[in-house]
């Protein structure tokens, strides 16, 4: 008898992945004022892909539940979440304050030790600070294995869990029994649209909201952002008439 | 940071496909002046002095006459209309077409102004050898009022190049449609285009403030001084916008903007029946009112053909499916788009309604946009229709105007007639016909008839018309709501306008173009 699986889904909300992002006027972050936000697109792929867990193993599944980090806000990414299929879920309400992820990896663990979970499935990076160290970060202070970028996903029939991952040349591939923490790439796979039905049932799934406090968890801040700039836009191409003058123009610029 | 790649995949297929056409050959001309038995009408041949002219006026990269550049020009995007104009002529400035044009009306030379090219009725091709005017180098931004939104352009800029700019200045185009990566501002203004957002912004009849036209015999004509009220005499704007290029050429435009929306939501819903898309059209109407945008049906087969098309996932798809096998069975579409300046007000409109045509079943199944990249895909399967719809060979296109009651019922009687007439089939590759399908702008009354063929043919062409006009005249529609007459419709004007009217447009033709140098053998 193997045993139950419980996963754990983190999803954050960034600004949309489709939107380019501006600087504010002080030089301290990011412009946030009037921008839209989404759940952070590899988060997307990791819910996606746990609730395919759930549909090929009915009856390995035992639970999945989802954290999010931030205001009232990311009750919108926790509810697409229930949509596509989390059963209950958790907001972790710091209102507007920046987190870092160490601190993130900590409120992580007290989930995993408060909701028994065995595997946690999350996006390898958010787009907004692309800090890529919270899977890796949240292994650590498990203890557990970690595959990072996923590519691909096996649950084995021993209990094991066989990851993909692509690499430079190639395609890696790493074998660990549970408890698991996987963080997930662009390619594992492609997420569906919510469908209204599922949309409307998720309304009555459990969504509760938690102070770090009630965690025992203090926002310590280890990190000082000094500046932020944008980085110096290129300078604008050339456009010539003939091959006569392509050549000449790259022997000018000693390209030739 | 990481941000997700934009596939532009319409591009390639349009470069894909018109290579292919070069490299087939057929026996048969497929010259429009041929195909349609035109008779070249009694107008100057281009001689030396001409070019020569041509060339004091312009700089040689300005000029085209090697015959392979020639190509793209003398034929629409469908391939359907191909002319043989030996002669593009690429002005950079309105005192430069001034020049051109005066030169043209007294040598008798016949000239066709073309903007993006992206027309569906033949009407900025060539038929015989008249001189193209491309506006493709007119293309430079005048300026912009933040405090108006009014913008003033030539009229050679690309539509999404200037929606850009706007959005830049929290402004939007009061326009938007598929070709908006090609087509110029000029050419829409030409062609009075409808498009996306007719149903929020209005017709290019109210947001168009000035125009700056050549008429035939070189005079310019400014009024782009764009004042919002302005009762004093004629106003003479009005008769260019829709001319499609036979009173002047439109150099430069003056238009309003409005502020850009700052929350957009889409929801794609399947539904069961026509009746059910009104019922939802109404309900949308009266329950999202100012935020309703887009009001978008279309007909399961126009899925079907955008899924093979597309080879991707319909977001109504919840297994693992892709291309036509993933499109779910509903028998009609249908695209919501809000827009309003603050996303809580719109999410709770939104929802509501959305729950209301849910609950009592006027809806079966929907989708919302969670992101921006899911917005973009929810308009591809609306938007790709018109592509896909020539991927056997090509298309023939309607784009009428008739009241919502009668309006699906056109697609289903031009089903019946192809199959009647053994035409139609979209597995036996001997028929001409792959099949017909419906899709369109329900807010408008305007219904887009696409008929997918595998080749154009002359029965084909039979089954259709004047079958598809008389419908339309006998349910009191008009023939062309937003496509325009060109060369396709030039014949069937009297399907939708009165002799008095006929009488009177033609009257204003002769009038300012006495040798019909512009845009001959077409629009009436």
């Amino acid at each position: 008898m193997l045993t139950k699986i419980k996963i754990l889904v983190p999803v954050k909300r960034v600004i949309d992945a489709a939107l380019k992002p501006r600087i504010n006027k002080t030089k301290t972050g990011i412009e946030s004022k009037g921008v839209k936000y989404s759940i952070n697109p590899f988060d997307d792929i990791a819910v996606e892909e746990a609730c395919k867990m759930r549909k090929s193993h009915k009856d390995l599944i035992e639970s999945i539940h989802a954290v999010s980090i931030g205001s009232l806000k990311a009750k919108e990414v926790l509810r697409t979440a229930l949509a596509k299929g989390v059963d209950t879920s958790s907001l972790v309400d710091v209102g507007d304050e920046e987190v870092e992820p160490l601190v993130v990896s900590k409120i992580l663990k007290s989930f995993v030790e408060r909701e028994g979970s065995n595997l946690v499935v999350l996006g390898k990076q958010a787009i907004d600070d692309d800090s890529n160290q919270v899977g890796q970060m949240l292994a650590g202070l498990l203890g557990w294995s970690q595959a990072t970028n996923a590519a691909k996903v096996t649950i084995g029939n021993d209990g094991t869990v066989e990851v993909e991952r692509e690499i430079d040349g190639g395609v890696e591939i790493v074998k660990a029994p549970l408890p698991m923490v996987i963080t997930t790439d662009l390619r594992l796979n492609e997420p569906k649209f919510v469908t209204l039905p599922k949309m409307m049932k998720a309304k009555k799934k459990p969504l509760e909201v938690v102070k770090p406090q009630d965690l025992n968890i203090e926002l310590t801040k280890k990190l000082e952002t000094i500046s932020l700039e944008e980085p110096a836009s290129r300078k604008a191409g050339v456009i010539v008439n003939n091959v006569d003058e392509l050549i000449s123009k790259l022997k000018e610029l000693k390209a030739l | 940071m990481f941000r997700l790649a934009v596939r532009s995949k319409s591009s390639n297929n349009y470069l894909k496909s018109s290579l292919i056409r070069y490299s087939s050959s057929s026996s048969a001309s497929k010259l429009t002046a041929d195909k349609y038995n035109v008779k070249r009408g009694n107008y100057s041949t281009i001689n030396d002095d001409d070019l020569k002219e041509f060339n004091s006026i312009l700089s040689s990269n300005q000029i085209i006459t090697d015959s392979n550049d020639l190509i793209g020009f003398n034929q629409d995007w469908m391939k359907k209309y191909i002319g043989q104009s030996k002669l593009v002529l690429k002005p950079k400035t309105t005192d430069q077409i001034s020049k051109i044009l005066s030169y043209c009306n007294k040598r008798k030379l016949a000239i066709v102004p073309q903007g993006g090219n992206t027309g569906l009725v033949g009407g900025s091709v060539p038929v015989f050898d008249e001189i193209i005017i491309s506006l493709s180098n007119l293309n430079k931004i005048r300026s912009f009022d933040e405090m108006s939104g009014i913008l003033k352009l030539d009229s050679g800029v690309i539509l999404e190049n200037a929606d850009n700019f706007l959005s830049e200045k929290g402004n939007i185009f009061p326009l938007d449609l598929g070709a908006k990566g090609s087509c110029f501002v000029g050419g829409n203004v030409a062609t009075n285009a409808g498009g996306l957002r007719l149903l929020k912004y209005g017709s290019l009849h109210g947001s168009v403030l000035g125009l700056e036209v050549v008429l035939p015999d070189g005079t310019i004509l400014d009024s782009m001084h764009s004042l919002r009220k302005d009762n004093t005499g004629y106003d003479l704007k009005q008769l260019f916008i829709g001319s499609e290029g036979s009173l002047g050429i439109i150099t430069g435009v003056s238009i309003l903007c409005p502020a850009r929306p700052k929350s957009v939501n889409i929801a794609f819903l399947g539904l069961n029946s026509y009746e059910s898309v009104k019922k939802c059209f109404q309900t949308a109407r009266s329950d999202l009112s100012e935020i309703l945008s887009a009001f978008e049906f279309m007909d399961h087969d126009s899925q079907l053909l955008a899924a093979k098309n597309l080879n991707s996932i319909h977001p109504l798809c919840q297994e693992d499916k892709i291309g036509i096998d993933s499109v779910p069975n509903y028998p009609f579409y249908v695209l919501i788009e809000t827009s309003g300046s603050t996303k809580e007000h719109d999410d709770e409109k939104l929802e509501k309604f959305l729950e209301k045509v849910m609950e009592n079943e006027t809806v079966i199944d929907g989708t919302v946009s969670q992101d921006e990249a899911q917005l973009k895909t929810l308009w591809t399967w609306r938007e790709s229709i018109a592509e896909a719809s020539q991927q056997f060979g090509g298309v023939y296109k309607y784009d009428v105007s008739l009241p919502l009651d009668s309006m699906y019922s056109l697609v289903e009687a031009v089903q019946k007639r192809l199959n009647d007439l053994n035409l139609s089939s979209t597995t036996d590759n001997s028929k001409p016909v792959y099949e017909a399908v419906g899709y369109g702008h329900i807010g408008d009354g305007n219904l887009h008839l696409n008929v997918a063929v595998r080749e154009y043919s002359k029965d084909v062409e039979k089954a259709l018309e004047p079958f598809v006009y008389e419908f339309v005249a006998k349910h009191h529609g008009s023939i062309s709501a937003e496509h325009g007459l060109g060369f396709q419709k030039k014949n069937y004007i009297s399907y939708s306008k009165s002799e008095v009217e006929i009488k009177m447009i033609k009257d204003l033709k002769d009038h300012y173009d006495p040798n019909h140098i512009l845009n001959p053998y077409k629009y009436i």
